[in-house]
């Protein structure tokens, strides 16, 4: 089962032939006033927004994302920030598709019964925690589930068949295929061995597969969008607002780029 | 140089002894479920990316461990390379010092690099051999951990990268230039508070981007599952041989043993082995800092509470929202706000008992183990060495408190003579020397 906004959301981009654009910024970067403007200009231009939670450790993630985490907790971003964010941007978009993104122990702290309730308050439609594999799913399944949040699981280059049907069992919302062996913002991995590695899960799970880790240009985004369920651009994003002089002009401009690329991307060649 | 891998499978030592072999159990007790949970800590919280790798040392390692080869070539270099056994040395002038219950040092800083971590590094760069990776990468802290990592990778012949905080670049000048000149690049970590945990993370990072020829010889035991398992059995090594020697010389069990704890490597090799005999009072030594209660300090069984952090759930200190506090410790091995999750599972049982040493409590303990017993511990060890002196005070002569001397303090010099240089030096003035 999956929440209804993120099934309607795949349906729509399939009925319109084209993967859904999904964009990625943290929470509270560089501090929660210039998040909140940020979030509301991604979001206009996407079809799923994942809202990055920052944690002190950010293991799985590439200098850009770390040091995106390391200003929004100098900043004084808290975990109440965070939700207050995610649910301004619920208000100004009710069909945005709303992931939450970070590590274990933030929910965990918090106890998962309660970050799932305060989630599912603020609008959000599923949970991306990068370290709570399937097989430690325990902790957290029964209660996302209770509060119809989608467990949002990943897969890589590494993970064989099994894990495969692993995450197709425990995952539910969509697959997130990190297109890379490395950790987030490296260099994207080879194309046509992503397009296999997609088409393979495509054909064994009933989600959409959506890829991200790496995806930098508009050109980049393109490819992956002609085969893809969904496109995700992260580090891009993040680096854009981090160098700019007008960070919400340049994240407009950017994302703009990124959603008329993946728009247009089945439409220019495949007809 | 030699730049061919020597084979060493088939150049067993003629001379191996197979008395030496046979002192030690290979049985694995007390393990974790199959999805290395200790009780409710431990398993493998990991990215999707690790999933996989972590599985293929898993297999590797039980596969390894049921191998009778892999043993002989491991106890071999512990026997030959190493220096085991060590010897536990009963410390009768500490004791006298103490005024209570004889003191027994085991002394793990009397093996190869000068602490109890190559018993690890050893073990795991056998597995990553037979698993035909290349490179090795570790953490490190006080550097022990990296000068063993690549002690091994030079012998083996494999190329050797450490992470190791900026901070604690600093605070251990003299253990950087040893891995250097064992030819290990030791790369600068400056996220986060540049200390030990950012050091496990960077390790982790590039590892994911480069598992394939890599082999992350992961320094403590903690971490995602097998890790601590693994790192556990390399050590038990440690318990073995003091249980056994403690028979031999004193012919009784110890009533108390203590070790230091930072990850909890040095404490789960000493502790574990006396885990069944429940007379045994196992106690695990914490970094005080400047005290529990300053909040500068490395104490996660004793301030801490239940965490997620470097791939296992175990006792973490952190804020409300779940953040990852920075510690303090004088001591760099023990700057970890993290332990391994057996201990945290061992202290719920109720099979472990707590005490932290402060900075200044270690920096006493080391100078009056130096004077009166001519031996120099590392700042790490001398947390357990304090912690029992005020055990054994409390106890009777009949009595024997067993303390891990888990390594040396040459690499801590820089550190102790910032603190007592001036009084050091005023003292051979005083004495005449010139």
């Amino acid at each position: 089962m999956s929440s209804s906004r993120l099934n309607a959301l795949f349906e729509r981009c399939r009925s319109e032939d084209r993967s859904a654009v999904i964009g990625y910024l943290t929470a509270g970067d560089p501090n929660p006033e210039l998040s909140r403007e940020l979030l509301l200009t991604l979001a206009a231009q996407c079809d799923l927004l994942e809202i990055g939670m920052p944690f002190s450790d950010p293991m799985a993630d590439g200098p850009v994302i770390q040091a995106a985490s390391e200003r929004a907790l100098a900043a004084g971003t808290h975990i109440d920030d965070v939700f207050a964010l995610t649910r301004d941007v619920r208000a100004a978009h009710p069909e945005l598709g709303i992931v939450l993104m970070g590590y274990a122990n933030v929910p965990y702290a918090m106890g998962f019964e309660q970050f799932a309730e305060r989630a599912q308050a603020a609008g959000v439609d599923g949970v991306l925690l990068v370290d709570i594999p399937p097989e430690e799913g325990a902790i957290c399944d029964a209660v996302l589930r209770a509060h119809q949040l989608d467990r949002i699981l990943l897969l890589s280059p590494t993970s064989p068949d099994a894990r495969i049907a692993l995450a197709g069992e425990h995952g539910s919302g969509f697959i997130y295929y990190v297109s890379l062996t490395g950790i987030t913002g490296a260099d994207m991995g080879d194309i046509a061995e992503i397009h296999d590695k997609v088409a393979h899960i495509q054909a064994a799970t009933e989600m959409p597969v959506c890829v991200g880790f790496g995806i930098k240009t508009a050109a980049q985004a393109a490819e992956v969008a002609r085969f893809a369920d969904g496109v995700v651009v992260g580090s891009h994003f993040v680096t854009t607002v981090a160098m700019a002089d007008d960070p919400v002009a340049a994240l407009q401009e950017a994302a703009a780029d990124i959603a008329t690329a993946v728009h247009q991307a089945r439409g220019g060649d495949a007809g | 140089m030699p730049s061919q891998p020597v084979d060493f499978a088939n150049d067993l030592k003629a001379d191996f002894n197979a008395d030496f072999a046979a002192q030690y159990d290979l049985e694995i007790k007390h393990a974790p479920d199959a999805g290395g949970h200790f009780g409710q800590f431990g398993g493998r919280f990991a990215a999707e990316t690790l999933m996989q790798p972590l599985q293929e040392i898993e297999d590797a390692f039980f596969a390894a461990w049921a191998d009778p080869a892999f043993h002989a070539e491991r106890l071999d270099l512990l026997k030959n390379y190493v220096g085991r056994q060590t010897p536990l040395y009963h410390a009768k002038h500490l004791s006298a010092e103490a005024g209570g219950a004889q003191i027994y040092l085991k002394r793990e800083d009397l093996n190869h690099t000068g602490a109890h971590k190559v018993n690890n590094t050893i073990g795991q760069a056998l597995l990553a051999r037979r698993m035909g990776k290349r490179k090795v990468i570790a953490e490190t802290g006080a550097g022990q951990h990296g000068v063993a990592t690549a002690t091994v990778a030079a012998m083996f012949n494999m190329e050797c990268a450490i992470y190791m905080g900026r901070e604690d670049i600093r605070r251990q000048a003299p253990n950087v230039f040893r891995m250097k000149l064992l030819g290990a690049e030791v790369i600068p970590v400056d996220s986060g508070t540049a200390t030990l945990k950012d050091a496990v993370n960077e390790a982790l990072r590039v590892w994911v981007a480069n598992c394939e020829d890599t082999y992350y010889i992961f320094g403590t035991a903690a971490g995602p599952h097998p890790f601590p398992l693994m790192v556990r059995q390399f050590h038990t090594v440690i318990g073995q041989e003091a249980r056994a020697q403690c028979l031999a010389q004193a012919g009784r069990l110890p009533d108390v043993a203590v070790a230091c704890v930072g990850g909890g490597s040095n404490a789960i090799g000493l502790l574990h082995p006396f885990y069944d005999d429940r007379d045994v009072r196992l106690v695990a030594v914490e970094a005080g800092g400047h005290g529990l209660k300053s909040g500068a300090h490395a104490a996660s069984l004793a301030v801490g509470k239940p965490g997620i952090l470097h791939g296992s759930l175990s006792y973490l200190l952190e804020d409300a929202e779940g953040q990852v506090q920075g510690t303090h410790s004088i001591s760099a091995g023990l700057d970890y706000p993290g332990v391994g999750p057996e201990l945290a599972a061992m202290l719920e049982a109720g099979r472990l008992q707590l005490d932290a040493a402060t900075d200044d409590e270690a920096l006493a303990a080391l100078q009056l183990l130096t004077r009166c017993e001519g031996i120099i511990p590392a700042l790490e060890s001398s947390h357990a060495i304090a912690a029992g002196l005020r055990m054994a005070a409390e106890m009777t002569p009949d009595q024997i408190v067993l303390i891990n001397l888990s390594g040396r303090g040459d690499k801590d010099m820089g550190t102790v003579f910032e603190l007592l240089g001036d009084q050091i030096d005023g003292s051979v003035q005083d004495g005449g020397a010139a």
